[in-house]
């Protein structure tokens, strides 16, 4: 019990909380738009495979950080483009529809890596985001090494939580978004474009996604691998849920479920002889779906949420 | 200006041509990456049929394939039927899988004759608990099922290395996280000599068939259908909607489950964690291209098992990434949506009245 307050107590376990919880901030966020102008976009899975690899081989042919930053959002805009058209216009399964993207997109992008790389044994490593370095701040006690020695990664989806929840909350824009989600007809009648909004938004939150993937090769790890995504898009669709559609709540979600995994590292090393590791690995899964249990009686759906609409047809 | 509208009728044709035109187009525009690869692309797709119906033995492996996507496939065809959203076949693949290694692998004294038939019950059941445990979160707590199987197939992954290396670990096994061999009494008998293509085949089909006649001629049918269309119009007929979704999320993940029985019941013998390459997920694809129907889901897994053996040899000829495979599948599955599209809607000329263009 000593050592479970010594941990919570430690500023390395809160560094590490934000460090998880950033990749979670983005595709959170990029979810919440979608939804919130009632697209589910279950591509995501695929769209942050597509921003770890294709952010992470920007740099790598030398483009610079920002330049793979750049590369990885626009590669999630053009597969979250292509969701829109399919589930928008066309209006089909938005479920069928997202798992085609995270499957074509995933495909894509080992497809791409193999072809470019064929015959590497260790995946090859970029130099990635450093920690910040601020003069006095990150030298603080504390607060130094949770909040300002993270990379500028982390800085950038802290202010995106700022940034949509301002538009969101007040703005023109943002109120059109949530009318777009809630009551389309509505949106119609004040001759604004239900499609404009709808492919917009899907767009703009697919490229956040994207660079929830960016921030694992270019900052968590310096590589990209098979596999390193893990599921982590679609804790992202459900901490959306349990955040009912609030920037400020998926910040908290995304920081909470962040604070488990890094705590089920540390009990791992310290309850490892006890307890079989993969315990502790099931529990970040486990607590997305208990989370998502509690969060869904009350869950203040988009109420066009996966219905297709379309123009002159009521 | 133009506008999209339903078609009136919706013709059966369309429910044949899209499927298989989609199939075509995908495979076409495989060309893209090939040439990106830099193979010779007529080459390629020479390398892919050879590799599919080149010999015997080349078929029987495509056979082999498509054996666990059938099951697969009509796990997800049968589950999105009531629109019940099972994602998570991969998860309930390996939990038929675990119950049949549990069962089959001389842990249990259980007499040989009927060691088989115990070992496919098992892992149906196993894979059905699977599936009912997110249709209890979905019908009590209005848990989100499509989320719920999603992250469970992680969660099974992790149980399965923990009992890879825990109690179901082969104590003959050097430490590979591998366990103990299914007894012979225990494995489904192949169907040709020097062949892997085992009796699962058979089953699956079996299966298929069950599927497809209880879809279309029984009332269990008509009600899982009805609750697809629309759950608030069923409820209002008297159908109880929770049991047709009980119902149907047993037989979807027990067949889930079956795939990982006939896996590693009839081709491996014994469970690794890396027994499927993504069946689960391969099975949706299966069943949207055939457009959710049982018998189609036949058709289309031998298909999809073509492009994974046909892409494997030729990826092994030509130096290509064999996720050129994966590739196909999914483009395929992308088409076969615009596909559906084309079959509902039409576009007409707002200003020209109801006249197709």
């Amino acid at each position: 019990m000593s050592d479970l307050i010594f941990i919570l107590l430690s500023d390395s376990f809160w560094a590490a909380s934000l460090r998880i919880a950033t990749p979670l901030i983005f595709g959170v966020l990029g979810a919440l738009i979608c939804e919130r102008a009632g697209v589910l976009n279950l591509g995501i899975e695929g769209i942050f495979v597509v921003g770890a690899m294709t952010g992470w081989m920007a740099v790598w042919l030398g483009a610079g950080l920002w330049g793979g930053i750049l590369v990885a959002a626009l590669s999630g805009a053009f597969f979250g483009l292509l969701h829109a058209i399919l589930t928008v216009p066309l209006g089909l399964s938005q479920h069928v529809s997202g798992l085609g993207i995270t499957l074509f997109a995933t495909s894509v992008s080992y497809f791409s890596y193999r072809t470019a790389l064929p015959n590497v044994s260790s995946p090859p490593r970029i130099e990635p985001f450093q920690p910040l370095d601020i003069p006095v701040l990150s030298d603080l006690p504390f607060l130094g090494p949770v909040l300002f020695q993270q990379t500028a990664l982390t800085w950038r989806a802290l202010r995106r939580v700022a940034l949509v929840w301002y538009v969101m909350n007040r703005t023109a824009l943002g109120v059109a978004i949530q009318a777009v989600g809630d009551n389309p007809d509505s949106v119609d009648a004040q001759g604004l474009s239900v499609y404009g909004l709808r492919i917009g938004s899907i767009v703009v939150g697919s490229s956040l996604m994207a660079l929830g993937g960016a921030f694992l090769t270019m900052s968590a790890f310096d590589a990209f691998f098979f596999g390193m995504v893990n599921g982590r898009g679609w804790v992202c669709i459900a901490l959306v849920i349990f955040a009912s559609w609030r920037p400020g709540k998926a910040l908290f979600g995304a920081l909470l479920f962040g604070s488990f995994d890094a705590l089920q590292v540390r009990l791992q090393t310290e309850m490892g002889a006890f307890v079989p590791g993969q315990v502790f690995l099931m529990v970040p899964y486990i607590l997305s779906i208990i989370a998502l249990v509690i969060a869904a009686r009350s869950a203040d759906y988009p109420r066009a949420l996966l219905t297709p609409w379309f123009k002159g047809q009521r | 200006m133009i506008r999209i509208e339903p078609r009136t009728g919706t013709s059966r044709v369309f429910s044949f041509v899209i499927p298989i035109l989609s199939a075509i187009v995908a495979l076409a525009l495989a060309a893209v990456p090939l040439w990106f690869a830099g193979a010779n692309v007529i080459a390629a797709y020479g390398e892919m049929v050879t590799g599919v119906f080149g010999s015997v033995f080349s078929t029987s492996e495509m056979l082999t394939r498509a054996t666990p996507l059938i099951f697969t496939g009509l796990a997800a065809a049968l589950a999105f039927r009531a629109k019940l959203w099972n994602i998570g076949a991969e998860g309930q693949l390996y939990l038929g899988a675990m119950a049949a290694v549990a069962i089959g692998s001389g842990a249990f004294d259980v007499p040989g004759i009927i060691l088989l038939p115990l070992i496919i019950v098992l892992g149906a059941a196993a894979g059905a608990a699977g599936m009912a445990v997110p249709t209890y979160l979905k019908t009590r707590f209005g848990a989100d099922e499509v989320v719920t199987t999603l992250l469970l197939n992680f969660v099974i992954l992790i149980f399965l290395q923990m009992m890879l290396e825990g109690p179901l670990q082969d104590p003959m096994g050097l430490g590979w996280p591998q366990s103990s061999p299914i007894l012979d009494q225990g494995m489904l008998p192949p169907l040709m000599d020097r062949m892997r293509v085992h009796s699962g085949l058979i089953i699956a089909l079996v299966a298929a068939g069950i599927a497809q006649f209880m879809l279309a001629r029984s009332v269990w049918g008509f009600k899982l259908r009805a609750v697809g269309e629309n759950a608030a119009a069923a409820r209002h007929a008297g159908i109880r909607v929770n049991r047709s979704l009980f119902g149907v999320a047993i037989i979807s993940g027990g067949l889930a489950g079956l795939a990982g029985v006939s896996e590693v019941a009839g081709l491996k013998g014994y469970l690794t964690a890396d027994l499927s390459p993504g069946f689960g997920f391969t099975g949706i694809v299966v069943a949207m291209l055939a457009g959710l129907s049982p018998v189609g889901v036949v058709v289309a897994a031998l298909f999809i098992a073509s492009v994974f053996v046909g892409a494997d040899s030729m990826s092994r000829a030509m130096g290509v990434s064999s996720f050129i495979a994966d590739l196909i599948v999914s483009m395929s599955l992308l088409c076969v949506l615009v596909g559906g599209f084309v079959a509902r809607y039409r576009i007409v000329r707002a200003d020209a009245g109801k006249a197709p263009v």
